[in-house]
């Protein structure tokens, strides 16, 4: 009879598939996987401590850089945190610049997660279906904040430039011709055998266990648990805004990838409310650069592309945070690796860890 | 049902009359609650079914020199939609607790963090080692009297 040995694995630091800096340590049997410790902190740039040396204003900035594929949700949950110390209300028309923003950047996160995923599954086209289409985004960005990745665009207060009309109008007619071609993305996947075989089933993850470990986002609404803050808390412009929560019970990597495509179709169903209803007037208050913050704690969250992100920012008084910290959703994700891998083939590795939508400058902060 | 919070910490007090529990003044969300019935609080949130707080959002954290460190967590309950935060002011020179890992999954690795910068040890861990710094790092970054050649303090 001939014995096996199992082996270690070393996937990542450097591995095109795990986004960013990801090692995981991956104890085989062949080609399956027995035992999985993921291991993080090379991106570790200690934003918490350094938002400790900075002045409110100067924080947002170095927000940004939490998570790159969603930098104005990351700008919103730490501006949120500091309006509701500081007991500020931006105006009307600042809320739905706001949403506007949040929105658009969903839609560009989640393209950029489609295209990456494809392409870690195996299929190249999507990508660049995705990609050409995530520019138009990254275009309405540099009209409205003058950067196309990380955007310090959204200030205490209200936001940082005025956006016109002439942005309004095209984002519309970017909805117009970007919205019908979602069923063709699926149309790329979904009558694709190949696609169907290596997602339907794969990387199972059960309510409870999604309770458990603390998911958030559309990984836990593929799990079948409609938990989202723009629906259980609604912050901003969102409870005069009509839209639905997509959720799948099937919680595989199949249900993960229906339920960001439905969201996209959410997304654009909220900016065309926006662009209806967004009102006139100032969008945001004049405050000074270098404002003080009564004394106090507070916890904020909102949505972003990954799920729920927030911040916890505690001030003595001063122009400075005393403590900041993030709590961030892939920090959440990656954690449910150890139990999600132990049994599935190398291959189903990509397909499962792609499926969480994982970004590691948030995790490692 | 959503319970407020004076609701919860009623609940609190009448299955744990020998502490005191009382609301935080800083912090509109929070009860503060004393280090040696941690466990047991949280243990009783997670599984009285009027409670049923099933889901951790997070513990972390706040360093206030010389002698406190305030301890953070925040429970929430999907099915019922209340939340909590509970607070502990835990010893600075020997800041310990008890893990939450047996109750919620995603406390291991918030903890791995907090002892990793804030030096607190949590008892009965799995597996308590640095998370972000290097396993040789000495120090606690996060704490305020925290000295490194690269942290420059902005002048006033």
């Amino acid at each position: 009879m001939l014995t096996t040995e199992e082996f270690e694995l070393n996937m990542g630091p450097q591995h095109p598939s795990t986004h960013g800096v990801l090692r995981m340590v991956l104890k085989m049997d062949g080609e399956r996987v027995v035992s999985c410790e993921p291991i993080v902190g090379y991106l570790h740039r200690s934003i918490e401590k350094m938002a400790e040396n900075r002045t409110f204003a100067q924080v947002i900035p170095v927000t940004d850089r939490l998570d790159y594929c969603t930098s104005m949700t990351s700008n919103y949950v730490y501006v949120m945190a500091v309006e509701a110390l500081a007991d500020i209300t931006p105006p009307a028309r600042g809320e739905y610049i706001r949403v506007i923003m949040t929105e658009l950047n969903r839609i560009a996160s989640h393209l950029l997660w489609y295209g990456t995923f494809c392409l870690e599954i195996g299929a190249t086209t999507p990508f660049l279906y995705a990609f050409a289409d995530r520019e138009k985004v990254l275009d309405l960005f540099e009209m409205a904040s003058g950067a196309r990745l990380l955007y310090n665009f959204i200030r205490i207060g209200g936001v940082g430039r005025e956006v016109s009309q002439k942005f309004l109008d095209k984002m519309m007619t970017f909805l117009d011709g970007w919205e019908p071609r979602i069923p063709m993305y699926e149309a790329l996947l979904d009558e694709n055998p190949i696609f169907y075989n290596r997602t339907k089933g794969v990387g199972y993850l059960s309510q409870e266990k999604a309770k458990h470990y603390g998911v958030s986002g559309p990984n836990i609404r593929a799990s079948g648990i409609a938990m989202d803050v723009r629906k259980d808390a609604p912050f901003a412009a969102y409870s005069d805004l009509d839209f639905d929560i997509p959720v799948f019970q099937e919680g595989d990597v199949f249900a993960r990838y229906r339920a960001r495509m439905e969201e996209m179709r959410q997304s654009a169903r909220i900016l065309r409310q926006c662009f209806d209803k967004i009102p006139g007037g100032p969008s945001s208050i004049p405050l000074n650069y270098r404002i003080k913050i009564p004394e106090g704690e507070t916890y904020q969250h909102i949505e972003s592309a990954r799920g729920d992100i927030g911040c916890y920012l505690v001030s003595r008084g001063g122009d400075m945070p005393w403590r900041c910290k993030f709590r961030t959703p892939s920090f959440v994700h990656i954690q449910i690796f150890r139990d999600l891998l132990p049994g599935v083939l190398i291959p189903d590795i990509m397909a499962i860890c792609a499926s969480f939508d994982i970004v590691l400058p948030e995790t490692d902060r | 049902m959503a319970l407020k919070l004076e609701q919860i910490r009623d609940r609190l007090r009448a299955r744990f009359p020998e502490h005191i529990i009382v609301e935080d003044l800083n912090n509109m969300a929070a009860l503060v609650i004393p280090q040696e019935i941690y466990h047991d609080v949280v243990w009783f949130l997670k599984s009285d079914e009027e409670l049923d707080f099933d889901y951790l959002e997070f513990e972390t954290c706040a360093d206030h020199p010389p002698d406190l460190l305030a301890f953070v967590c925040y429970l929430r309950s999907l099915g019922h939609g209340h939340r909590i935060a509970l607070k502990i002011n835990l010893d600075r020179n020997q800041p310990s607790l008890p893990s939450l890992a047996d109750l919620y999954a995603n406390a291991d690795w918030n903890e791995r963090e907090i002892f990793d910068l804030f030096g607190v040890i949590f008892h009965n861990h799995p597996d308590l080692r640095r998370l972000m710094m290097p396993e040789d790092w000495t120090g606690h970054p996060l704490r305020k009297d925290y000295l490194h050649p690269n942290v420059v303090k902005r002048p006033d």
